[in-house]
């Protein structure tokens, strides 16, 4: 007996650390920014001056130190073997010194200039992981066979990773403007974001349902953030009570799932479903259900997409930014790679409910956006209808499918990152501005803006040479290959009719007479938010003019389950 | 597919991709112009769209008439690899005539029309226009033509929207989203048209017209139903009956130019598109859809005359005449014959210009009165005698008078009709009449009479308006005394089209019109014989 005893295994997964960098960047990061806000409250203004600038090489070097540690041949590497190292190190150093400069004139916080740091280190490792290990050896484990990487989890990882970028650049002059500064906000963004990377990653059920919570926890509290706005705080109580409930949905679905199948690792799953007939899939199709609720109501799928507009019109802006971004993009990879991925072979079961949900949310969220008088609740129906649009490319459960709601996440979540970019500057002091009248003669007070504006939301409504309307393109290639014509049909019809909603924003914007808005006091446009939105501008037209490109990442972006061998 | 693309004429400068590019460019140059000096906004764009202008001149000068039907100029490069997708263009007899109508056009209405605001916006998005508009004449591709048939929607919209008149709010979303209403559709068949055929043929994913064309691999019923989405997003285009009631409310309210460049080019997108995208890409449900589509065209010939008949407002009235003149456009093109279609595209570049004259003399009228209600209006002819004969000729060319332009388009699109469809053109031709009518009675009630209150002292052409008006003036005479250079230049690409439907389509025969005989004798044999071998004929 006793002998017996010693010979059991020790159960330690390997960990594959460099597989779990981006994770690590991210979750690290959070933690050593609210340990470090906790120790020093509050730097004197020129000190902390002084310590944004070191945050850009220290960024520089992160990032080189994070692609160095991911992988092997990261294009700086080459880059050195090419030059030699005394020419590249002093490339290195100038690179450096450009980064500090920019910090400078950016005129951003440390929590920001931190954040965004921690957020380029991130898509730094991705880059590296991506160009050395995948595309090298392919799709591995990293914890056992509990966390997957492979070329769909790491560009998700990287939307994410830029989501948490721009954001931050977008929170650091809203939090001073709303008089809400501190590391708080950054810290929750970090830690959802690092929840987002596990959700694209998941290869567990329940690794699955952590990483959602730790995205969802972390956002709850972001939208209840504006202390002084009880819409807020409204948004924050309702996407909490209501994510919570879709959080037992799915958590029971994960149970029905075990009991059909005997496991929760999606690996498992899949080799059960593929080598056993069910007599009986009663069990499993309830799973499939309850795990559709509880992903729908992350994606804002309709119905489950109630809480949307409430909570998008309350909370602070450049939340929504990231919950319309970032959440969303968490939320497909793990619809894709549960359903897609896992139950793949049962397609046929699940694709009509997938096609009866992607009918209904794109209808719901482009007619009854027609009625909104607010642009930021006009735009959480659109991003019900963008949800739509991601659920006709699921619905399709192909490569082709696959690949094109990659493409719809990378394109969306810049987008509308852009979008509610504009609309947090707009909103004037305490983020109340964005009505229609709000709108009114934007064009005429700021110019640049207004065209900014008009493109993300031309780009939304598909209109060609944006990537809106290259990700409309694939989306509806991939329903038409599998035969989904009239879903492709409903679709690009909802489009037209979401298209009035845009065309509603960009005329109060061009027709308007007011010179002056109250609201709007004319300052100049915090740099760092202009950054944000510029960025966000030259990818949606430059990738929409030259798509192929994140066409070709899309297609590479595979999910796999690789079973441990 | 390959021997069509070869035969190109070896021409190293891609002049095509210019074109396209040329405008784009100058939109650039003229956003990054500084506001302060708006006096030459309106000299840059002018110099970028004459370049343009020359460029497209260029072109029908060095196209090889005499070659085989093919595509020439050719550029080609990939765009979208992972999709199939290249950045084709190319041109032919088919769509020469339309990319000189719009070199030409658009200098013309920059040079007429001042902006009344914001110069600067204005003439970029025209020049934006202008690279849209030719992008879909050369495109052969499916995924760029259509790129380049939604990118014309949002300058337009803006001008409309901008720059209109009147509920020019309305009218500009209206335009927006009927169009993009019928592109739906077309998007879905272009996806469709590509991934079936990939499939049927086996071959890789391809978007590419001429590839898909002549591989003709989708099954009949499918055809047809991929017809009909693409004839969806044309017919609103167009715009044919019952889809085109968004085409008076946006001429009306539209600035001058946004009337001229809709009326004069836009509207030849749909015919264009029927044509290249229709006709070529899916013959068999062309000649089957072809009866719907003559019916529709006859039904908008006489619904757009007798409303233009009915308008008081001077503009709207051209508006409703150009509803009539596409409905030609249509039994031409549809009685897939060589007199009908090259009668179609003669009276798409003979509409351009005649209706692209005839909006820029309203324009001129209203900027002097104000009004365009021809109730307002009275004797113009004897303070402005002047505009009023040049009014008489454009108006005359657009009746369709003998010796003027729009006869030829118009008799060749009848004749070809006749040997096809006989009835639709019986109808149909008595749209002429009509239009004889309205424009008529309209000149009589604005020109003649006594001239009182402000309209006696209306001021007559001016010198620089003459100039802006004479190259109009010079392509109505010029093409209704001697249309042979233009015929000749489009046949072989009609001839190969044709050609190319007598193969695809089991049973179709080109219905010609020189065999048409005075009474019909065949008929009255064939009657007569028909009892005694009833099996004979199909």
């Amino acid at each position: 007996m006793l002998a017996q005893i010693e010979t059991l295994p020790v159960n330690t997964p390997d960990v594959d650390w460099a597989g779990l960098l981006p994770l690590a960047i991210l979750g690290v990061g959070a933690v050593v920014l609210v340990m470090f806000r906790s120790v020093v409250k509050r730097l004197p203004a020129d000190i902390e001056t002084q310590v944004v600038t070191l945050v850009g090489p220290i960024t520089v070097l992160g990032m080189w130190v994070a692609g160095g540690y991911a992988g092997e041949n990261v294009p700086l590497a080459s880059v050195r073997d090419d030059v030699g190292e005394p020419a590249f190190y002093i490339g290195l150093l100038v690179v450096m010194g450009v980064a500090a400069l920019l910090v400078r004139t950016m005129q951003i916080g440390l929590d920001a200039a931190v954040t965004a740091g921690v957020g380029l280190s991130a898509i730094s490792a991705v880059w590296a992981l991506w160009d050395d290990r995948f595309t090298s050896t392919g799709p591995f484990n990293a914890i056992g066979d509990q966390f997957g990487v492979d070329g769909f989890s790491l560009v998700i990882t990287g939307v994410i990773a830029s989501a948490v970028v721009l954001v931050a650049f977008l929170l650091d002059d809203y939090l001073r403007r709303e008089e809400l500064d501190g590391p708080e906000m950054y810290v929750l963004m970090l830690l959802s974001a690092a929840g987002g990377v596990v959700m694209a990653g998941a290869n567990d059920l329940i690794v699955l349902f952590l990483g959602l919570e730790t995205l969802s926890i972390a956002v709850y509290v972001m939208a209840a953030m504006h202390v002084r706005r009880s819409e807020s705080q409204e948004a924050g109580l309702k996407y909490f009570v209501l994510g919570a409930f879709s959080s037992a949905f799915l958590l029971y679905g994960i149970a029905m799932v075990y009991g059909a199948t005997g496991s929760t690792n999606l690996i498992d799953i899949r080799i059960f479903l593929d080598s056993v007939v069910l007599v009986d899939d009663g069990l499993l199709m309830a799973g499939f259900a309850l795990l559709l609720v509880g992903l729908g109501f992350k994606v804002a799928a309709a119905p489950f997409h109630s809480w949307t507009p409430d909570v998008y019109q309350g909370a602070p802006t450049p939340v929504v930014a990231f919950m319309a971004s970032a959440v969303k993009a968490a939320g497909f990879a793990a619809l894709v790679r549960v359903f897609v991925v896992t139950f793949g072979g049962y397609s046929s079961d699940w694709q009509p409910a997938v096609y009866a949900l992607a009918l209904l949310t794109l209808v719901v969220g482009s007619v009854l956006a027609v009625v909104q008088r607010d642009a930021k609740r006009m735009l959480a129906y659109s991003s019900i209808s963008h949800a739509g649009f991601i659920l006709v490319g699921v619905q399709a459960s192909s490569p082709e499918g696959t690949a094109s709601v990659v493409f719809y996440a990378v394109a969306y979540t810049f987008l509308v990152i852009g979008s509610f970019g504009v609309l947090t500057v707009v909103s004037g002091r305490g983020d109340r501005a964005t009505s229609l009248d709000d709108l009114d003669g934007l064009a005429a007070r700021r110019p640049a803006l207004a065209l900014a504006f008009t493109i993300f939301l031309l780009a939304q409504a598909g209109v060609p040479l944006t990537t809106g309307f290259v990700a409309k393109f694939e989306v509806i290639g991939a329903a038409v290959e599998a035969r989904s014509y009239w879903l492709a049909i409903a679709a690009m019809v909802t489009a037209v009719v979401s298209a009035f909603l845009y065309l509603r924003i960009v005329l109060s914007m061009y027709m308007g007479t007011a010179a002056e808005n109250p609201a709007d006091d004319g300052s100049r446009i915090h740099p760092a938010a202009a950054l944000a939105i510029g960025v966000a501008l030259v990818i949606t037209l430059g990738f929409g003019i030259v798509p192929g490109p994140i066409d070709e990442l899309a297609r590479d972006a595979v999910p796999h389950l690789v079973a441990a061998g | 597919m390959h021997a069509l693309i070869a035969a190109s004429s070896g021409a190293t400068f891609p002049v095509l991709t210019a074109l396209v590019v040329t405008p784009i460019l100058g939109a650039v140059v003229l956003l990054l112009m500084p506001a302060s000096r708006p006096e030459h906004f309106k000299q840059v764009a002018f110099l970028i769209s004459a370049v343009v202008g020359a460029m497209s001149a260029w072109v029908m000068f060095e196209f090889e008439t005499g070659a085989a039907a093919s595509f020439q100029f050719v550029d080609r490069a990939d765009w979208i690899e992972g999709l199939g997708i290249s950045w084709a263009l190319g041109i032919d007899g088919i769509s020469l005539w339309l990319v000189v109508l719009t070199g030409a056009l658009f200098p013309l209405a920059i040079v007429a029309i001042n902006a009344e605001h914001t110069p600067k916006a204005y003439f970029s998005w025209i020049l934006v226009l202008e690279a849209g508009c030719m992008g879909v004449f050369l495109a052969l591709d499916l995924f760029a033509f259509f790129v380049f048939f939604e990118i014309v929607l949002v300058p337009m919209y803006f001008l409309i929207a901008q720059w209109g008149h009147g509920d020019r709010a309305y009218a500009a979303t209206k335009f927006f989203l009927y169009t993009m209403f019928g592109s739906a559709f077309m998007l879905v068949g272009i996806l469709a048209t590509a991934f079936l055929t990939a499939a049927e043929t086996g071959n890789a994913l391809t978007f590419d017209l001429v590839e898909i064309a002549e591989s003709q691999a989708l099954a009949t019923t499918t055809a047809r139903w991929i017809f009909l989405s693409f004839a969806l997003a044309f017919a609103v285009k167009v715009p044919l009956f019952p889809v085109h009631t968004w085409l008076p409310d946006a001429h009306t309210n539209a600035p001058t130019a946004g009337s001229v460049i809709l009326a004069g080019v836009m509207l030849k997108l749909g015919t264009y598109g029927f044509l290249r995208f229709g006709i070529y890409l899916f013959p068999e449900a062309a000649v089957y859809f072809a009866p719907l589509m003559l019916t529709l065209g006859t039904i908008g010939i006489l619904y757009g005359a007798i409303a233009a008949t009915m308008q008081r407002d001077l503009k709207r009235l051209v508006a409703y005449s150009s509803v009539a003149h596409l409905g030609f456009i249509i039994i031409g093109t549809f009685a897939l014959n060589t007199e009908g279609i090259e009668g179609g595209i003669l009276q798409m570049v003979n509409h351009g210009v005649s209706t692209g004259a005839l909006f820029l003399l309203v324009g001129m009228l209203y900027e002097r009165r104000h009004t365009r209600q021809i109730s307002e209006l009275g004797g113009l002819q004897k303070p402005a005698p002047i505009f009023a004969a040049v009014f008489m000729v454009v108006m005359l060319s657009s009746i369709g008078l003998p010796g003027l332009n729009g006869f030829v388009g118009e008799f060749l699109t009848l004749i070809g009709a006749f040997a096809a469809h006989r009835w639709w053109a019986v109808v149909a031709a008595s749209g002429v009449v009509i239009a004889a009518l309205y424009l008529l009675w309209a000149y009589q009630r604005v020109f003649h009479g006594p001239a009182e209150g402000e309209n006696a002292t209306m001021k007559d052409l001016t010198l620089s308006e003459g100039l802006v008006m004479l190259p109009f003036l010079a392509a109505i005479v010029f093409m209704g005394v001697y249309p042979k250079p233009v015929l000749e230049r489009m046949e072989p690409a009609v001839d190969a089209l044709i050609a190319h439907v007598e193969a695809n389509v089991d049973g179709f025969h080109e219905a010609e019109a020189d065999e048409l005989h005075p009474i019909e004798l065949d008929d009255l044999e064939h009657l007569e014989s028909d009892d005694a071998d009833h099996g004979e004929g199909e």
